[in-house]
């Protein structure tokens, strides 16, 4: 039976509590099993050469000498895994980016893969395979890319998006454009303009755990892999393209997964780990080192922001126009795209016009980070905001609800918007406390907004019922931070039972449908949403049987508080039946019970924050200390406030981190020059305040119980909410991201001459 | 290749193991003894996931080399609980959230088992610098610390 979506403002029971998490004891005893935990009987040890080269012909790979060396029991290149894409462009990128083919685009391109009976051997192996390559100019900045000077990496790249389309390749595969209304006149009706030019750095998602996979590949053409993935049917379907093999007979299990913030949402190893395992025909264990994660998993983007934005005395904006350049790493992407969409996402305006300019260069290929592309374009947009607040002496708050989108407002990316929750972020925070607080020297305070889409997407749910009445609920979502806790509350709440009679377990792929990613923050939105629907199928198999026990019609049997119940007193004066009495009778009411629901998860609402910070400033050393953060935020619906409040914290660390420190640093022979926690330095414990957090729900009229997601828009103010308080604690306007100690030592200077 | 012969103590039980006499005890943990608890993060001492205890003292295992032990004694993740008794820690971060996706959770709570061993009356600050080499990408280690504090005031009886 299809789902009633519709928000129906229900009385909750357990939904917004704060239980155990399941999986809690296993996570603090050190019995949980992450991707490089698990092994396999008779397993060989991966290892993959890199490239040390930036960008380079592939001359010739001679590995007859790693062949010869005792242990070693294959040894696979390019040659091992045949384009099979069929003119599947990005199958044949992510091909391609699995192991470099003609040329290497990359500092850490993988050129080829050895498996052998340990890890000494396989490092021994590695040093003997012999690759010559013929250098090629390269190119590792967003700007320089464009340049008609550059290097061009792809010669089969013609920009989309222009007319006519270009006849000579270039770096930009594609340019787009959104927004309404007319700039022109809306710039001419500006009293006031703020201009610049924004930069940000390249971050990694930083995930404490590396990649790893075990995979397993028999002569019949069965396999089986291991691995931590925010989405092992997508790891499926991807690697059963590239290798070859029906969908079906590769079954993957996702490990507990240590981290992902979009960085497990793409195949990296996991092809080589299964062609070796085919080859050697034994299992094959594969782990990234970190050094191997920075330099060759997938980052995020560097960007460069031209904004201007016009606004009238009042504070009403009147224009505003954004151009985004990203980068996509060594192959064509549309990150520049979420950045030009998200950019004005949080405003009601009349002229708005923002382009993307999609740009390729010498780094690994880009992979989501959390509200991918959001917090760059933020940045730019909410410094300026900022900045024309000032310009026209009014409080940055109350220009930014003077211009907040509402419900009816139609968005700069083009749907019109329903109830959403800008404006309540905005009034939280101009009433917190936070904002009235007194400042000390060299302090200061700022805030901003942002804004994340959220999505649905496929997602299945099976539910069923055991024979003493407790339940089993079945997803194909990883749980990346106490998912299974918010799914059991809302299984529990459905079915009317205690949530500890809940079983929450993530399903292998051959057990369960396909599911998307964990990514987009869909996890308790659309497998709650197909959780919720599996409840009430499963309820209405439960009061099938419960009729058939008391021999009266179905649809005189209702449910309520866990029970089966006559739906009035002409249906019979039976004592209500718990789950427990139906699921003890069931072998001889029909058989086991179960409820499932498959669905697209439509509806996804749209989710806003507004943070603030106080930092401090050493104006000797350039270094800021965050010394108080809060996080405001529409959750739609809290399912388990603690997690929700850990997402806002853990979002907002990030941003922080990004703000002040995190950067991919290249030298100039395009080789990653920090590629470890001690030079790309992530905020540690004490370098944090506590962060807090106040959780609005202003409910997602498209879901059941009002959930929008809540995983992403946390990363997406700190950037510039850091950059405002910079600019009130020691008067620089900081348009370069991250905002290093010798940044904005050097602001500093040059504003003292 | 000949190995190191090494007799040491984890977590309270007598083990013998054969290991290179190049090998990081975090391999030997997790490679010949199954002890997966311990993470593996970075390799170089710089996120804490590994962390344990050698005769007491915090240590990351990937920074020390199995044949070091022996006669040691080693604390580990696996030797927390008592029995089907958690450790306050343990209980507390499950009850405060302090952990979401969990890979770093085994090291913070070695990490904060030494300090409170050492400090039972920590300050928010010697909270934060006595964890600042564990790095958790999920929580902010806002929850972390009020875990550790909540923690701490329960085992001083206050």
């Amino acid at each position: 039976m299809p789902l009633d979506t519709n928000f129906t403002n229900q009385k909750f029971k357990q939904v917004g509590t704060r239980p155990l998490r399941p999986d809690g004891v296993d996570k603090v005893t050190g019995r949980a099993k992450y991707g490089a935990d698990y092994n396999a009987p008779g397993q060989l040890i991966a290892l993959v050469l890199r490239s040390p080269h930036a960008h380079a012909k592939i001359k010739k790979i001679d590995t007859s000498k790693a062949e010869k060396l005792a242990g070693v029991k294959a040894i696979i290149t390019s040659a091992d895994l045949p384009d099979l894409t069929a003119g599947d462009r990005g199958m044949r990128d992510i091909l391609e980016n699995c192991m470099a083919r003609k040329k290497v685009l990359y500092d850490g391109h993988a050129v080829a893969a050895v498996a052998a009976i340990d890890q000494t051997t396989a490092r021994k192996a590695l040093k003997l395979i012999q690759v010559d390559y013929e250098m090629l100019p390269h190119v590792t900045d967003v700007d320089e890319a464009l340049k008609p000077s550059a290097p061009v990496i792809h010669n089969d790249i013609f920009t989309e998006g222009v007319e006519p389309t270009p006849t000579k390749p270039s770096n930009n595969n594609k340019r787009a454009s959104f927004g309404h209304g007319d700039i022109v006149q809306g710039f001419k009706d500006a009293d006031v303009i703020v201009e610049h030019t924004y930069k940000t750095e390249q971050t990694h998602q930083g995930y404490i755990e590396p990649h790893a996979c075990v995979a397993n590949v028999s002569p019949d053409g069965q396999g089986e892999l291991w691995v931590c993935t925010q989405g092992h049917f997508v790891y499926r379907n991807q690697c059963a393209a590239l290798l070859g093999m029906d969908i079906s007979k590769l079954r993957v299990t996702a490990s507990e997964i240590g981290g992902g913030f979009g960085g497990k949402t793409h195949i990296w190893t996991e092809p080589l780990a299964l062609a070796l395992s085919r080859k050697a025909n034994r299992p094959v264990k594969l782990t990234m080192t970190r050094d191997e994660v920075f330099r060759c998993s997938g980052p995020t983007s560097s960007t460069s922001i031209d904004m201007k934005i016009g606004a009238k005395k009042d504070g009403t904006i009147t224009a505003a126009h954004g151009v985004l350049r990203y980068h996509g790493g060594a192959f064509p992407a549309t990150w520049a795209e979420f950045g030009a969409m998200t950019a004005f996402a949080c405003y009601d305006l009349k002229n708005v016009k923002s382009e993307s300019i999609e740009v390729i260069v010498n780094r690994p290929k880009t992979a989501a980070y959390r509200a991918p592309s959001a917090p760059m374009a933020a940045f730019a947009v909410e410094s300026a905001i900022d900045e024309l607040a000032k310009k026209i002496g009014m409080d940055a708050v109350e220009l930014r609800i003077k211009n907040a989108a509402k419900q009816g407002t139609q968005s700069s990316y083009g749907p019109v918007y329903g109830p959403i929750g800008i404006g309540a972020t905005l009034e939280a925070a101009k009433n917190h406390a936070h904002m009235k607080a007194p400042l000390g020297k060299n302090q200061g305070r700022g805030m901003a907004c942002g804004f994340w889409f959220n999505f649905g997407g496929q997602t299945c749910c099976d539910i069923n019922v055991t024979p003493d009445g407790t339940v089993t609920v079945a997803v194909g979502t990883i749980d990346v931070g106490g998912s299974r806790a918010s799914i059991g509350l809302m299984a529990a709440e459905e079915l009317g039972l205690a949530y500890e009679n809940v079983r929450v377990v993530i399903a292998d792929t051959s057990s369960l449908g396909h599911n998307d990613m964990t990514d987009g923050s869909r996890g308790t939105f659309s497998t709650g949403m197909a959780t919720i629907a599996a409840a009430r199928n499963c309820i209405k198999v439960l009061c099938a049987r419960a009729a058939k026990m008391w021999d009266i019609p179905e649809d005189a049997v209702v449910w309520e508080d866990g029970h089966a119940k006559p739906a009035g007193t002409n249906a019979g004066n039976f004592p209500p039946l718990s789950i427990k009495e139906i699921a003890a009778a069931a072998g001889n009411t029909g058989g086991p019970i179960a409820g499932h629901n498959e669905l697209v998860a439509d509806g996804a609402g749209v989710s806003f924050a507004t943070h603030i910070c106080d930092i401090e400033v050493d104006p000797e050393t350039g270094r800021s200390t965050v010394k108080r953060y809060t996080v405001i935020q529409d959750a739609g619906k809290a399912i388990h406030p603690s997690y929700v409040e850990g997402q806002y914290q853990g979002g907002a660390a990030q941003g922080i981190g990004w703000a002040l420190n995190e950067e991919y640093i290249y030298g100039k022979d395009g080789r990653l020059q920090n590629a470890g926690f001690l030079d790309y330095r992530i905020p540690v414990c004490s370098d944090l305040p506590f962060i807090d957090t106040m959780i609005l729900e202003i409910p997602n009229p498209n879901h059941p119980y009002g959930v929008r997601g809540v995983g992403e828009t946390s990363i997406v103010p700190p950037l510039a909410a850091i950059a405002n308080a910079m600019s009130n604690a020691v008067g620089v306007r900081m348009t370069h991201i991250p905002m290093s100690p010798p940044r904005v030592l050097k602001a500093i200077s040059n504003r003292k001459h | 290749m000949s190995g190191v012969h090494v007799s040491t103590t984890i977590n309270g039980d007598a083990v013998e193991f054969v290991c290179n006499a190049d090998e990081p005890l975090l391999d030997v943990l997790r490679n010949r003894l199954g002890m997966t608890g311990a993470k593996e993060g970075c390799g170089t001492g710089d996120c804490g996931a590994c962390s344990v205890t050698i005769n007491g003292r915090l240590v990351c295992s990937c920074l020390v080399l199995g044949a070091e032990v022996n006669g040691a004694k080693v604390g580990t993740i696996e030797g927390m609980a008592k029995g089907d008794q958690l450790h306050p820690l343990q209980k507390n971060f499950i009850s405060h959230a302090a952990l979401q996706c969990g890979i770093c959770t085994p090291g913070f709570l070695i990490a904060a088992k030494a300090l409170l061993d050492k400090n039972p009356d920590p300050s928010e600050e010697e909270i934060r610098f006595g964890l600042a080499g564990n790095l958790c990408r999920c929580t902010g280690y806002d929850k972390i610390v009020r875990a550790v504090q909540a923690t701490a005031k329960e085992m001083r009886g206050a």
